[in-house]
């Protein structure tokens, strides 16, 4: 956790050995997960993994079939939806069609016996807090996406939530919209403080807003860590798999180094040690140069806007895919002749199957 | 071609006109005997307003026809008391099963359309024994023939909620509600029954009419609604009974025409 998180108010939330099946196939099996107060933790997994059922679990909208859960040190395991005190942004729109934005927002206030003076105060100030002021009076087919998952960000935080659950509220919107509200999503919780779960599978996404991101595959957290240090130093080959695009290249470990491709590498923690292994080895952390008498040749080379990727196969067979920058891209095309080498960044190792 | 194409859209277009005429002639023939019939003066000679003019003065035909103004206001009780009946145990049930148990769903489709399966007729066999006890508790009020006329409303009422809650994220909308902490009373009416309106006049609207119109099961159960009143008001005056008739279709009608501009002006004033 960050120290700017633990700065924060907020209160700590405990999932233990929380269990969900589903005619048989479980969606949770035995999850355990602790968010310190005012921390903002993602949870990422591809789909079926059961990271939405664990926000439903804690959101009270499913019961799990054994296991407990903890908010501000209360157990709420039994407690219902409605007396849970969480804020929740869904992935479909979910902004009540006969109300405007401001009634929205002040849908909670009211049922919290709030008189009519504060409610509007609040709500115009949650409105003004997601940038929406100027839409206080309008419906929701009268919004875009966009503005609609904003007014459900505030309908969900008007009501000062101990926790604030956001399940998948980017999904549905276009790729520029996604990421300003996301910027916008992360710079609010800072400003509020809310220890908040925020589920998506996109890995940019967790990645860019969290203080930890839990990765999750089969109802189970694989790996759960700070944005860099899951991309950095992945537990395992799932989550390397998972997060961010990955070369698994053959090599031979030697103790806490690997030969890959002529070049050492680094292992980390839990790789394997011996023998013929499968290096995993990010794009980036590959050099590729042009060189007639080098290891491989180029297959294709995408310009991707910010940087470039360039895909080779090694003389052996392998296929490895290299970032560059942008403007690099020009020097390679189908055909040519070029050197590649890991950087010998540290990298996870496992043995080959 | 062209010419051909064209001589091909005349021909479908006549066809068109001619089968709509033929509809219209269908329905509106009969009505307009009808009323033609409530305008004939004394022997069936000339043209004039007394039957409709009867029919204005309230005070008069209470008197006059007593019979039917036990009947009118049994029907209209019954299509309240049908109406509030088929909503409280419809719209609750519905979204139940739409968000808790989606795999009843089809069964209850089924149980709510069967009635359209069975005739009026062998309906009251079967309600007979179950309106003895009826009777025997509640006493014999024609107001209890709602519980029967709740089944008949069941289909039409079902299609109309159901295209409502098709309209609408019914989950989505009432777990935001629930977290932000209401309870299923106000899910429901703060929440569900807004968006459902024009789906719940719609039953509602749907329902009047079928209610207004019900003779065969009254009838049998010895029970005076309009239409029961209106066949015995035949029997002595043919033309105030006719004329009953017309009024109630008209009012059916304008109900149900009305009802198309109730979801039009919502979302208008939007």
């Amino acid at each position: 956790m960050t120290s700017a998180a633990a700065a924060r108010t907020g209160v700590a939330v405990e999932l233990t050995d929380l269990r969900r099946s589903y005619g048989g196939v479980a969606a949770l099996d035995g999850l355990t997960l602790h968010i310190e107060p005012g921390e903002f933790i993602a949870l990422l997994g591809p789909s079926g993994c059961g990271k939405t059922t664990a926000l439903r679990c804690l959101a009270g909208l499913e019961d799990p079939d054994s296991g407990t859960i903890e908010v501000g040190g209360r157990d709420v395991t039994a407690i219902p939806t409605n007396r849970r005190d969480m804020g929740m942004v869904f992935q479909a729109y979910s902004l009540f069609p006969h109300m405007t934005a401001r009634q929205n927002v002040e849908f909670g206030l009211e049922l919290r016996k709030q008189d009519k003076a504060a409610r509007r105060e609040r709500a115009a100030a949650m409105l003004d807090l997601v940038g929406l002021s100027a839409h206080a009076d309008k419906f929701a087919h009268q919004m875009s996406g966009g503005q609609q998952q904003r007014v459900a960000l505030a309908r969900a935080l008007a009501i000062e939530p101990q926790v604030l659950l956001l399940d998948e509220p980017l999904s549905a919107l276009d790729a520029k919209v996604r990421t300003q509200l996301r910027d916008e999503i992360r710079r609010i919780q800072l400003d509020v403080g809310t220890t908040t779960l925020f589920v998506t599978h996109d890995q940019e996404e967790a990645l860019a807003v969290a203080d930890r991101v839990g990765v999750m595959r089969a109802g189970n957290l694989e790996q759960i860590a700070a944005p860099e240090e899951l991309y950095t130093k992945p537990a395992n080959a799932f989550v390397a798999d998972f997060v961010g695009l990955t070369n698994r290249l053959t090599g031979t470990a030697n103790g806490a180094h690997a030969s890959v491709l002529g070049a050492p590498v680094a292992l980390l923690p839990g790789s394997a040690t011996s023998g013929s292994v499968e290096v995993l080895v990010r794009p980036e952390a590959i050099d590729i140069a042009p060189d007639p008498a080098g290891n491989a040749t180029v297959v294709s080379a995408s310009f991707l806007g910010a940087h470039a990727k360039v895909i080779a196969t090694t003389d052996d067979g392998q296929r490895v895919a290299v970032q560059v920058d942008s403007d690099a891209v020009t020097s390679y095309r189908p055909g040519d002749r070029v050197r590649v080498r890991p950087q010998g960044d540290p990298a996870l190792a496992v043995a080959k199957s | 071609m062209s010419g051909e194409r064209a001589s091909f859209r005349r021909r479908q277009s006549l066809f068109r006109r001619v089968v709509l005429a033929v509809v219209l002639t269908f329905f509106t023939l009969p009505l307009l005997a009808s009323l033609e019939f409530t305008l004939q003066g004394p022997g069936g000679t000339g043209h004039q307003l007394t039957t409709w003019t009867t029919l204005m003065d309230f005070g008069a035909i209470a008197k006059e026809y007593p019979d039917l103004k036990e009947g009118f206001l049994s029907s209209i009780l019954l299509a309240i008391f049908t109406v509030i009946v088929m909503l409280i145990l419809l719209v609750p049930t519905m979204t139940w099963v739409r968000l808790r148990l989606p795999g009843l769903t089809r069964t209850v489709e089924f149980l709510c359309l069967l009635p359209l399966t069975v005739p009026a007729i062998v309906l009251v066999v079967g309600l007979t024994p179950i309106y003895a006890w009826v009777n025997y508790l509640l006493g014999a009020l024609t107001l209890w023939l709602g519980f029967a006329y709740v089944i008949l409303v069941l289909p039409y009422a079902y299609r109309s909620i159901d295209t409502g809650l098709r309209a609408i994220d019914v989950k989505t909308l009432s777990e935001a509600a629930r977290s932000l902490g209401a309870g299923w009373g106000t899910v429901m009416w703060r929440v569900v029954l807004p968006n459902l309106r024009t789906a719940v006049l719609s039953a509602s609207f749907l329902s009047v009419a079928l209610v207004l119109g019900e003779y065969t099961i009254a009838s049998l159960f010895a029970r005076k609604n309009l239409q029961v009143a209106m066949y015995l008001i035949g029997k002595s005056d043919a033309k105030i009974s006719v004329a009953v008739g017309l009024a109630s279709l008209g009012f059916a009608f304008v109900v149900l025409f009305g009802m198309s501009f109730v979801g039009t002006a919502r979302k208008e004033s939007r």
